[in-house]
């Protein structure tokens, strides 16, 4: 690993993109530094770690198991967008983060929807065993 | 801005406005070009979506087959998502090195990068060897047509985001880190990332809750 | 697993032969003879007049959104005729097959033609012409001098094109799909549908599917970005608005058809379990899943006619538009609730009360922000000065039809209502009621409107009202007996029929579609002799019609750069403010002016994309191999290219101008 990727630079740097041209219109914070990528890649690890060790060793109930999962799930994709992504309500005047509610709720809708709406189709219409009532 | 008076008859205490912009400069090229990126990968979150729900729906039957306690190997597992994690932040590590103008650094990062992900793939294709070895094909049932095609198009879309990241580092390696170079770089970099965000959900919602269902 | 059906594959020629052409079949044998003649001629009569150079250097290649947006409306009104000519052949057939009669269509070919009608009208007519008036207006509307991503335009547009191409050839080698235009599985999966149709329609739709999505985001990056300095968001047209939230839904739903399609290719070509009725698939998610689709698309074809409405109606009347707030708000409030009203499309599936009641009640309040906007319209007419001119004429027609359909939607979101009515000729007569009263009318009040500025001629008024009577006449002999025939019991796609006494309702139907195609033949008459008398036609001043957005401040048609210095905008109806006030067209001082490079990259990689379409409809893999590396290789090789721009001189600008200042001061301006 060469010695000049690490730095002591806390925060962002703008006097190093001033070469960028164009790029400085958009220069919004949009890159990371060296301390956020590591703060998101230690989190991640850890939140990695964590799920799999409470399905692999079990210490505790399935249902409870589960929730934690998830929600340790949710914590790192919001770690991914902070810390990888650079995820602010700032970009692109804030249509990124406008772009990313809208498909978060379209998301949501499908996924709940379809999940309530197969639950009971599947409940009313899918065969039981006793064929002899069938038409 | 410098303007274009208006009719001169109408009240002159008025000050001019302007109604064009005889100033105007070009818009920066590539002024859209994030923007646009991140709204495809909205649109690719939802087919993503799609999958997951197909998941979700279908991912209990088993049809007599086998089930995910059967079939998953969460060490494996555990793995695979370190190596997508590693690079992710070595795709990082390319970014900072770009955004001091380093070439040379840049490119031994990015290669960095596809390494993790042929790695990534390599352990995948392996996983999805044994399967169809043992008998879990995708034909077998419902359950495993939804996790092939979930956890294979998320290995499809990785395997395209190697294509393209050997593309870059050849674009690169030829005409340097110019603006142009660095915007496919920056959508590339949420690309990459967006790949990691969609294994979170992954491996939480089909291997670790297969475990438990 | 059941074996796969298909077992005879030529490594050559995959499951193409002889047989797949339909040589036994008359009516097709002598379609096929019109086209070849007709293409032949229109081939040769290109290549005698040396026009391939004009057309690919000055068209094909063009990454102008204005001839990309003439080009989209050209492919919309040619898949226009051949799926209306579906249309008359269904009302044809269903007037004479009574008293024993088949008809003259049987159940295979019938079957064919009311899918490719349903797949037709709606991918390769309604889609294509509302993104070219889009693609067109949008641009100008903002001040702007091109959309976002110009390439990515140019390619939408061919692989649009490229799926048209697809859904046509079949007519010719193989078949279409029998399934309806939505392909529900089990019957559209292989067990059922092994032949070619379903295949064709997959690969038709996934190649087309592609380019709409990436319209979708180009709009959408383009309103966000590329506004003029001083237009906020609540200073955009209206038309502009509605193509914003038209474009959001485009970029969230179609997705969801990409991958349900893909999720349906899978179980046909290898064998998984998706939808199939064994092994633990769902027919039932499909269902689920497209309509999931289904429903915004719906919003997408009238959303940006909503707009068109407003601009004509504010246009025509005279007056600034009606509660613009209200109007935005209820754009987006339709945007939004489109996605929770989609089980209402299979209320009869069998899910049960409360998922149904739910849906119900979702449903009925979409029509709210829709009365809503009515009202607007009624109000911005009420007290305005009102020139009844074909555009204006086509949107009051809107309004009495669409709000007639509208109804009769809500009468149809009572789930106890839907399971009499449900897939009976009533839910036709419903939705032809809205597409055509609300997106055909609309998309004709288009034409008219912004004909003159995409060509510098009006069209011919008398031959537009000719046309407008035959249609509206038309539409509403044709499609009131089947809201009859559908209240009494008459189940949709039905080829033949036992009760007598339905035959009368069908005839007056038929005798509507006959009133129709003379309203489409004047249409087409109108713009032979608009062409033709195009002198005495002629826009001079680029705003015939009074306009009050910024599309009009330029000249008919506008030039290549759109405007030669950017606009400043002030207030809602920005040309209207600019007229008002007397703003002063700059006379000098012109520029360079950035443009994006023409490319033939799009042509070719939606001529990949047929090639490879076909190849998988008919399991010729090496072809299928080959076309997707060419995809891949070709589209890699165009990044390579970095000079994509170049600039016009400020003295072409200049001279441009001064043109357009000599042709103002001929008027009297």
């Amino acid at each position: 690993m060469s010695a000049s990727t690490h730095h002591d630079g806390h925060g962002h740097d703008h006097g190093a993109h001033g070469a960028h041209g164009a790029h400085d219109a958009h220069d919004d914070g949009s890159h990371g530094s060296l301390r956020d990528y590591l703060i998101g890649f230690g989190l991640s690890v850890v939140l990695t770690a964590i799920p799999f060790w409470l399905v692999m060793a079990r210490p505790f109930a399935d249902g409870p198991t589960a929730l934690a999962i998830m929600a340790f799930a949710v914590i790192q994709i919001v770690v991914h967008m902070v810390y990888f992504l650079h995820m602010n309500g700032k970009a692109e005047g804030g249509w990124t983060m406008m772009a990313l509610i809208f498909t978060i709720i379209v998301v949501a809708i499908t996924m709940t929807g379809s999940l309530w709406v197969m639950f009971h189709l599947n409940a009313n219409m899918m065969p039981v065993h006793d064929m002899s009532q069938m038409p | 801005m410098s303007s274009i008076t208006m009719n001169p008859s109408a009240n002159p205490a008025d000050a001019p406005i302007a109604f064009y912009d005889l100033d105007e400069h070009d818009h920066p090229d590539g002024g859209s070009t994030m923007l646009g990126f991140w709204i495809y990968l909205m649109s690719d979150c939802l087919i993503f979506a799609i999958l997951f729900a197909c998941y979700g729906v279908l991912g209990g039957n088993y049809a007599a087959g086998p089930s995910p306690r059967d079939l998953f190997d969460l060490p494996l597992v555990a793995l695979n998502t370190s190596m997508l994690l590693f690079s992710s932040i070595t795709y990082g590590f390319a970014m900072l090195a770009m955004a001091k103008g380093r070439t040379r650094d840049t490119l031994v990062w990015l290669a960095i990068t596809g390494l993790f992900g042929a790695a990534f793939l390599g352990i995948e294709l392996y996983e999805f060897a044994h399967l169809i070895h043992e008998g879990a094909t995708p034909q077998r049932s419902a359950f495993l047509s939804a996790f092939f095609t979930l956890v294979g198009t998320h290995g499809l879309h990785v395997t395209f985001g190697i294509v393209w990241l050997v593309t870059l580092m050849i674009q690169v390696g030829r005409k340097g880190l110019i603006p142009a170079n660095q915007r496919r770089l920056m959508c590339l970099s949420l690309f990459w990332h967006f790949l990691d965000v969609i294994w979170i959900g992954v491996f939480t919602f089909v291997y670790l809750m297969g475990m438990l269902r | 697993m059941p074996p796969h059906p298909v077992t005879e594959l030529s490594p050559i020629f995959g499951r193409l032969s002889l047989a797949s052409l339909p040589l036994h079949e008359p009516i097709l044998i002598a379609t096929f003879a019109a086209v070849a003649v007709g293409g032949a001629a229109l081939l040769g009569a290109l290549t005698y007049f040396r026009v391939w150079g004009y057309l690919w250097k000055e068209w094909f290649t063009s990454v102008d959104h204005k001839k990309i947006g003439i080009m989209y409306m050209i492919l919309g009104l040619v898949m226009f005729l051949r799926g209306f000519a579906d249309a008359i052949m269904m009302r044809l057939q269903q007037a004479m097959a009574f008293g024993g009669s088949e008809g003259y269509l049987n159940a295979h070919h019938y079957d064919q033609v009311f899918t490719a009608h349903g797949v037709i009208m709606i991918f390769f007519v309604a889609m294509p012409l509302v993104t070219g008036i889009m693609n067109y207006v949008v641009p100008l509307q903002i001040g702007a001098r091109d959309v976002s991503f110009p390439f990515l335009n140019n390619f939408s547009f061919w692989m649009t094109t490229s799926g048209a191409v697809l859904v046509m050839v079949s007519l010719f080698i193989g078949e279409f799909a029998r399934t309806g235009w939505l392909a529900y599985p089990p019957l559209s999966g292989i067990g059922y549908s092994p032949e070619v149709g379903v295949d064709y329609y997959i690969w038709g739709l996934q190649v087309a599917g592609v380019g709409t999505t990436l319209s979708g985001i180009n709009l959408i990056a383009t309103i966000v970005k590329l506004r003029a300095p001083g237009m906020s968001m609540m200073k955009l047209p209206v038309f502009t608005w509605t193509s914003l939230c038209t474009n959001v839904l485009i970029v969230a739903s179609f997705p969801v058809l990409t991958a349900v399609l893909a999720l349906l290719s899978l179980d046909r070509y290898v064998g998984t379990n998706f939808f199939t009725n064994d092994f633990g698939g769902s027919p039932m998610m499909y269902v689920n899943l497209i309509w999931i689709w289904g429903h915004p698309e719906v919003y997408i074809l009238i959303l940006p006619l909503f707009g068109v409405f407003s601009e004509v109606t504010s246009t025509f009347s005279d007056k600034r538009l009606f509660g613009y707030t209200s109007m935005v708000y209820a754009t987006l409030v339709i945007t939004i609730l489109s996605y929770v009203v989609w089980l209402h499309h299979f209320f009869t599936m069998g899910s049960g009360a409360s998922v149904n009641s739910f849906f119900g009640i979702t449903t009925m309040v979409i029509s709210i922000p829709t009365g809503a906007k009515l009202f607007n319209w009624l109000f911005t007419m009420y007290r305005g000065r009102i020139r009844f001119e074909p555009p204006m004429m086509w949107t009051i027609a809107f309004m009495l039809t669409f709000t007639v359909g509208g109804m009769t939607g809500v009468l149809l979101a009572v789930p106890p209502a839907d399971f009499v009515l449900h897939n009976s000729l009533f839910l036709i007569a419903h939705f032809h009621n809205v597409i055509i009263g609300g997106v055909l009318f609309g998309l004709f009040a288009a034409i008219n409107y912004w004909w003159p500025k995409a060509f510098g001629f009006k069209l011919d008024e008398f031959w537009g009202k000719v046309s407008f009577w035959f249609w509206v006449v038309g539409f509403w002999f044709a499609f009131m007996p089947l809201y009859i025939l559908g209240l009494m019991g008459v189940t949709r796609r039905m080829r033949v029929f036992d009760d007598p006494s339905l035959q009368i309702w069908f005839v007056i139907a038929a005798f509507g579609a006959v009133l129709i195609a003379a309203g489409i033949g004047a249409m087409l008459v109108q713009f032979y002799v608009s062409f033709r008398k195009r002198d005495q036609l002629r826009d001079v001043t680029g705003d015939p019609w009074g306009g009050r957005t910024l599309e009009w401040a330029t000249s008919s048609p506008p030039p290549e750069y759109n405007f030669a210095f950017t606009p400043v905008v002030h207030d809602l109806d920005a040309w209207y403010d600019m007229k008002r006030r007397n703003a002063a067209r700059p006379l000098e001082g012109f520029r360079p002016i950035h443009m994006p490079r023409g490319t033939g990259t799009g042509v070719i990689l939606a001529g990949l994309s047929t090639a490879f379409g076909f190849a998988m409809v008919w399991y010729i893999w090496w072809l299928a191999a080959i076309s997707f590396v060419g995809i891949l290789v070709v589209a890699i090789g165009h990044t390579f290219n970095y000079k994509r721009d170049f600039h016009i001189p400020a003295e072409t600008v200049a001279a441009t101008e001064a043109e357009r200042t000599r042709a103002l001061a001929a008027t009297g301006a």
